[in-house]
């Protein structure tokens, strides 16, 4: 057992029993982050506080959300909106926040994709990531299902019945997932109880997985520079912080991470309070009914592009093309065969790669929401197809990238 | 080292920007075809030739024309049958008049009352040749001048109803969609709104009169017509005011009729489903303001905040 001594202070009581001091110095003042970032980099502080403001304000939602069939909708659309103190400022929040929080992801994914951050040791952070996005899209689908409108029932109905696997006709699997042969208490109760518990608890741990996966790699940088953080710290410890390459995490990183916390707080509730249409889908205004189909289904719009995969083709290929979307992110490390871990600019083909992919999603993302008649049916048709060539086409432009 | 930031921010904004585009008014703008209004202008209706005069209206409506047969007429005391029986008799519980002249717009009023399958766009549903009789039957004239005697009867119910001012979004709701439309959230049903009753047995014995109409309705409308109380956050104002204009436009063979509103009453209308389905857009506005005012301000200390600590950095 370690020795103790009597306290001089409340912090040396503290540093004695959980070294508050060690602390600081690995977690903050002596974390090492490149100086040579832009604003891109500030991506993961502001999804931190997204989620954050997506916590509180739905343990503000749930003191008063009924997940029954029968309550639900007038629980979220009555008592929540119009009874309650502020519940429609906690909704909108939590709405919006659910919206904006795949933006981010997407812009935080695509920053890792150009600078080429998931290479030379930093696999397991994009891994980690890319499960977190698994459990998000989770989240958010078990989300939407809550207010028991007519978009989260019929984006239910069709979703769960994906898991029919088509021509396999696994409908036994579809209705254990279901609970019943149509979604209704069963599977509100259960889609509940993974909304607020399990999927949270499982995007809390890969949280913690993904800081973790930063540490021994460290954050990359703006040139894919490789960078001696023990001398550069060194040098900015002897008091040479203009000619040191690293900086603090805290304050030196934190500070610009704020600054771009700010702008995005103010970019944020602009939408919460002038313009939230986009997050709060005007279909799920009415009530779920199981005889009434709405005339468009469509998922929201961070999902369209998957959609969108899936669509075009004949139930079983659309399924095999969808479930390939699904996983091939995370298999980016190792489909990019290049040795050179600097910014897309710098790599030739993959250059137009990374381009052509950003361009190619976002079509398919804007095909996945219109109804499928010509010509978005065939725009779409090739997207998909565009989409999954260019994953196939990526080893072979990779290896023949020469090493900068 | 050139600073990047700014070309960057452009290029996040850009397709940040036209994602949005795609998604929302793209997309919708291919899902909904947008239909303007006319302006509640009634445009193909005849227009009005004649002046009335309400006292002879008065004699056509309570007399020859035989308004008050079916329609109740609560300023002159003339009651009808109560809601539920009305109901079980025509499909729907005929309006009471009184305010008729203020809720309802003067060219539809009088093209209703000459032919009513026309004037309310239901003649795919009504139609005399095949013996499928709208429940009001059309005035035929009292002997004299048809249009005459019409823009009497109207003159009269313009002068019995309560000013435009008078006019609050209840009444008109009421008056213009609550017959058939229930509002929950407004604790408004088909059959007036529902008292907060102390014993159980009342309670239960209101709602067995409100199923009673609303089997009526349901038989006569073919499917018992939506309630309609977050419907300003399902459809939004637009499509509401628009397809009060004429259903038909959106639901081509609908069965709801066209309601003939003036468009002063559409706005009340609107501003009751406000109430019902965005009861916090006040709230919403005067706090977001504030919000953005604390917000600026905090972005601004924290811009300050880096430049700070940066200044050593560089």
């Amino acid at each position: 057992m370690a020795h103790f001594t009597k306290a001089t202070s409340v912090k040396d009581w503290l540093n004695q029993r959980l070294a508050v001091d060690t602390l600081e110095r690995v977690l903050m003042s002596e974390y090492w982050i490149p100086k040579n970032i832009n604003f891109l980099w500030a991506m993961g502080m502001v999804l931190a506080i997204t989620f954050a403001l997506l916590l509180v304000s739905g343990i503000f939602l749930l003191m008063y959300y009924q997940p029954s069939v029968d309550l639900a909708f007038d629980s979220v659309n009555y008592t929540i909106m119009r009874d309650v103190d502020f519940g429609w400022l906690w909704r909108h929040v939590h709405g919006v926040a659910a919206s904006v929080v795949f933006l981010i992801i997407y812009i935080h994914m695509f920053t890792g994709i150009y600078y080429g951050s998931y290479k030379k040791g930093r696999e397991m952070i994009w891994i980690s990531g890319m499960l977190l996005f698994v459990a998000f899209s989770a989240e958010a689908f078990s989300g939407y299902m809550l207010p028991w409108g007519q978009m989260s029932y019929w984006a239910g109905m069709v979703i769960t019945n994906l898991f029919s696997g088509g021509s396999l006709h696994a409908d036994g699997l579809v209705e254990w997932i279901r609970g019943d042969y149509v979604p209704a208490q069963a599977f509100l109760s259960r889609f509940f109880m993974l909304h607020v518990l399990l999927i949270p608890l499982a995007i809390l741990g890969l949280i913690g997985l993904h800081f973790g996966a930063l540490r021994i790699p460290h954050v990359n940088n703006q040139d894919g520079e490789e960078l001696d953080f023990d001398a550069e710290a060194k040098k900015y410890l002897a008091g040479d912080k203009a000619g040191s390459k690293v900086i603090r995490f805290a304050n030196d990183f934190i500070s610009k991470d704020m600054m771009v916390v700010g702008v995005y707080l103010v970019f944020f509730f602009y939408l919460v309070f002038f313009q939230y249409d986009f997050a709060m889908d005007p279909v799920n205004f009415d009530p779920a009914d199981g005889l009434k189909t709405p005339a468009h289904i469509y998922p929201e719009w961070y999902f369209l592009w998957s959609y969108e995969i899936l669509r075009p083709f004949s139930v079983d290929v659309g399924l095999i093309a969808f479930a390939f979307a699904q996983v091939i992110f995370v298999l980016l490390p190792f489909l990019d065969r290049s040795p050179n871990a600097i910014p897309a600019s710098r790599r030739g083909l993959f250059s137009v790669w990374f381009w052509a992919m950003l361009i190619d999603m976002i079509v398919l993302t804007a095909m996945g929401k219109v109804p499928p008649v010509e010509p978005f049916g065939t725009i779409g048709f090739y997207a998909a197809i565009i989409f999954i060539g260019l994953w196939i086409s990526l080893p072979i432009i990779t290896m023949l990238e020469k090493k900068a | 080292m050139k600073n990047k930031e700014p070309l960057i921010l452009v290029v996040v904004v850009f397709f940040s920007l036209l994602t949005y585009y795609l998604v929302e008014p793209f997309a919708h703008s291919t899902m909904h075809p947008h239909i303007e209004s006319e302006g509640f202008a009634y445009n193909d209706l005849p227009a009005i030739s004649k002046t009335g005069d309400a006292a002879n209206g008065k004699e056509l409506v309570m007399g020859a024309a035989a308004c008050i047969g079916c329609h109740s007429l609560s300023v002159a005391d003339v009651t009808g049958p109560d809601p539920v029986s009305a109901a079980a008799a025509y499909g729907v519980n005929p309006p009471d008049l009184s305010n008729a002249g203020v809720v309802y717009d003067e060219k539809f009023l009088s093209a209703l009352i000459k032919n009513p399958a026309h004037a309310l766009k239901v003649e795919h549903k009504f139609d005399e040749n095949k013996g499928q009789m709208h429940p009001m039957v059309a005035f035929y004239g009292a002997g004299g001048d048809i249009d005459q005697e019409v823009a009497d009867i109207v003159a009269y119910l313009k002068s019995i109803a309560i000013s435009q001012e008078e006019l609050t979004p209840v009444i008109a709701y009421e008056n213009a969609c609550g017959r058939c439309h229930a509002v929950h959230y407004e604790r408004w049903t088909q059959i007036g709104t529902k008292p907060m009753f102390k014993a159980k047995q009342d309670d239960l014995t209101f709602d067995v009169k409100v199923l009673d109409y609303q089997d009526s309705l349901t038989k006569y409308m073919g499917k018992l017509p939506p309630d309609l109380s977050i419907y300003i956050r399902s459809r939004g104002a637009h499509y509401i005011e628009t397809f009060m204009e004429n259903p038909q436009n959106y639901l081509k063979g609908t069965a709801m009729p066209r309601v003939g509103v003036s468009a002063e009453t559409a706005e009340k209308v609107i501003e009751y489903l406000e109430d019902s389905g965005d009861a916090k857009r006040h709230e919403r506005e005067s706090i977001g303001k504030n919000v953005m005012i604390f917000i600026v301000i905090f972005a601004i200390f924290a811009i300050l905040w880096k430049k700070e600590v940066w200044k050593e950095l560089h």
